[in-house]
């Protein structure tokens, strides 16, 4: 349209020619409307509620560059650009926090992405369905168990006089002492009780993907003389590698997005050191020390860089693998 | 045709069933621990210290504490009201935008679609989300429970998934019937549905039990606290004060210690007595998921 001679005359009849496809689009768009009226009808809550409880937040976050005024309000409220974005950079949390969410992330890829991949294969072997079953709807349950009982669980174990701070007393020949106030066991802590609630769930679909290998490439391979290890290593690893990169990227995306809820559940001042990430501190700064817009910058800086791995990793998983999410 | 097992294999075989032995012994000690101790009499376990395969005497005092604590009584009670009223809404709302996104030529889907999978990257964040509850005059009420997540974005792709692979021909004479879209929703896909109905309703009935966050930063009656909110309180806070407050004799005070585990076991039963009825489904469920990437 835009390359059109510039003359008066082709200028209407372009024009024109944009109404009449105007009013076809408009036309067609009230049948539409019309047809699916029942559609629409139902989707209306929905709408609603997308806008109420996700959009008006996002409007929110322009605190972040404001210095927001409990009086005036989130649109009043004088702008400041960056200063909050360069208060946190420069803040001696920065450091600490950006760390510690990468440290038990990172901590938790290594260990608690692939152990349910290793138990997959290993329940994959065990030859009784009946057993196997069995260990499978046993491991599902942690899952089910809250947040709150899990940390308290891990509070009443790790304490002095719990079997757990104990056990580790004994075999280190020390006192007995809580084991969530030492710095040094809180990862630890945090990612082995990670692994026991998730590693039966997190497992479901590898194994589903497991199971959808074609048997036809076993007895391929047991003709070629392959044994089960073989087998594992040239069949079932591959066969399942799909899922594993799409789970991987998801991991990766999430890498600077470390929950608040066990954090939270779990850490106290004396662990702050290694304990304290970007969701706490979001919290502390936001609603305990009121903090609105800082804290609104906090966040926003964290789901910008959520953003780009995410991005990353899937360009990036594209490139080398053709397994990609977006 | 059965082919032998080398040495190796049938090694590897015993290894790796004791292997499974240990991982469902790890598994369940934990609760296993505190549903002994919870019945476990309440000095001795005060005394007690490493494992507990087995009760210390016997009493159930600490469930009778549990049933008569009113603070107790209460916010179980608000937890039930908020996984059913709470999985309700959420049922309603997702099965409705499920079905719109699952329809085929309707103009604005997938302006709808883009809307809806934006706010699966980008979000308002915590202090926001606050603001707008506070502003709507939400605060200290259960809507501020109830309505926030009244959308798992999540379950809702799955469930549309889900509509997507049920055989248009089954709607299809319908329709030649002259049946209105809404009837086709209740009448043809509401029944075929049971399956994803169910996996949907349990991960929204178990995210309604074990959630806590929202009642913490939004609820500051404690007579609408669910009752996750209050075992924080004792387990992590440490602190019996909670139910101070609320006590109208201090009986429970003699079974302080076993208390806390004889709450838990409250707390966390029903949920594990629902799950296994509906495993078969989950497989299928997280499946769909899955496969949508």
């Amino acid at each position: 349209m835009a390359k059109t001679s510039t003359s008066p005359g082709t200028k209407a009849k372009s024009e024109s020619v944009l109404m009449v496809r105007l009013k076809d689009h408009f036309k067609m768009i009230r049948r539409d409307i019309h047809v699916n009226k029942h559609i629409y009808l139902i989707a209306l809550p929905m709408i609603i509620y997308y806008i109420i409880f996700k959009y008006v937040p996002m409007y929110g976050i322009q605190i972040a560059f404001k210095d927001y005024n409990l009086i005036k309000g989130i649109s009043a409220s004088p702008w400041v650009g960056f200063k909050h974005f360069i208060k946190f950079v420069n803040s001696y949390y920065f450091v600490r926090v950006v760390k510690n969410t990468f440290m038990i992330s990172f901590y938790g890829t290594l260990f608690a992405f692939p152990a349910p991949i290793i138990f997959a294969l290993l329940l994959n072997e065990i030859r009784s369905t009946k057993f196997r079953r069995t260990v499978q709807t046993i491991t599902y349950m942690p899952h089910f168990v809250s947040t709150v009982v899990v940390c308290g669980m891990i509070h009443m174990f790790c304490a002095s006089d719990g079997f757990l701070g104990v056990a580790v007393a004994n075999l280190l020949g020390t006192e007995a002492k809580n084991l969530l106030m030492n710095p040094k066991y809180f990862r630890t802590i945090y990612i082995l009780s990670d692994i026991w609630k998730n590693i039966g769930w997190n497992s479901i679909l590898y194994i589903a993907a497991i199971l959808g290998i074609d048997q036809a490439q076993y007895e391929a391979a047991v003709i070629d003389g392959a044994g089960k290890f073989a087998q594992a290593i040239y069949v079932t690893i591959p066969g399942i590698m799909p899922t594993v990169i799409i789970k991987l990227i998801f991991r990766m995306g999430e890498m600077m997005d470390v929950g608040f809820e066990k954090v939270f559940l779990l850490y106290n001042e004396a662990t702050w050191q290694v304990s304290d990430v970007i969701s706490t501190y979001t919290y502390r700064e936001g609603l305990l020390n009121m903090n609105y817009s800082y804290s609104s910058a906090v966040s926003l800086f964290n789901t910008v860089i959520n953003f780009v791995l995410l991005w990353t990793t899937n360009f990036i998983s594209r490139k080398v693998s053709e397994t990609s999410l977006f | 045709m059965k082919i032998k097992r080398t040495n190796g294999e049938i090694i590897f075989g015993v290894v790796n069933t004791a292997f499974m032995v240990v991982m469902a012994f790890v598994t369940l000690y934990p609760l296993w621990h505190v549903l002994m101790a919870s019945f476990s009499v309440p000095t001795r376990i005060m005394a007690h210290r490493g494992l507990l395969f087995w009760t210390l005497g016997f009493s159930n005092e600490a469930y009778v504490q549990v049933f008569k604590h009113p603070l107790l009584v209460r916010s179980y009670m608000n937890t039930i009201f908020y996984v059913l009223v709470g999985t309700g809404i959420n049922m309603v709302m997702t099965f409705h935008g499920a079905y719109v996104l699952s329809r085929r030529n309707v103009y604005f889907k997938k302006h709808i679609m883009i809307m809806i999978t934006i706010t699966m990257f980008v979000s308002g964040g915590l202090v926001p989300n606050y603001l707008l509850i506070s502003d709507l005059g939400m605060l200290n009420t259960p809507w501020a429970i109830l309505l926030p997540g009244a959308i798992g974005t999540y379950n809702m792709v799955m469930m549309r998934t889900y509509f997507q692979g049920i055989p248009y021909e089954l709607e299809e004479s319908a329709r030649i019937d002259g049946a209105t879209d809404i009837r086709i929703l209740y009448q043809i896909i509401l029944p075929v549905s049971t399956p994803i109905i169910a996996v949907i309703a349990l991960y929204y009935g178990v995210g309604h039990w074990n959630s806590w966050f929202n009642a913490m930063i939004y609820l500051t009656d404690r007579n609408l606290f669910p009752i996750q909110l209050v075992l924080r309180e004792i387990l992590i806070q440490g602190s019996m004060d909670a139910l101070e407050d609320t006590a109208i004799n201090s009986s429970w005070k003699a079974v302080e210690e076993t208390l806390k585990y004889a709450t838990i076991i409250v707390a966390t039963v029903p949920i594990l007595c629902v799950y296994p009825f509906l495993q078969k489904y989950f497989d299928k469920g997280v499946l769909v998921g899955a496969l949508k990437g």
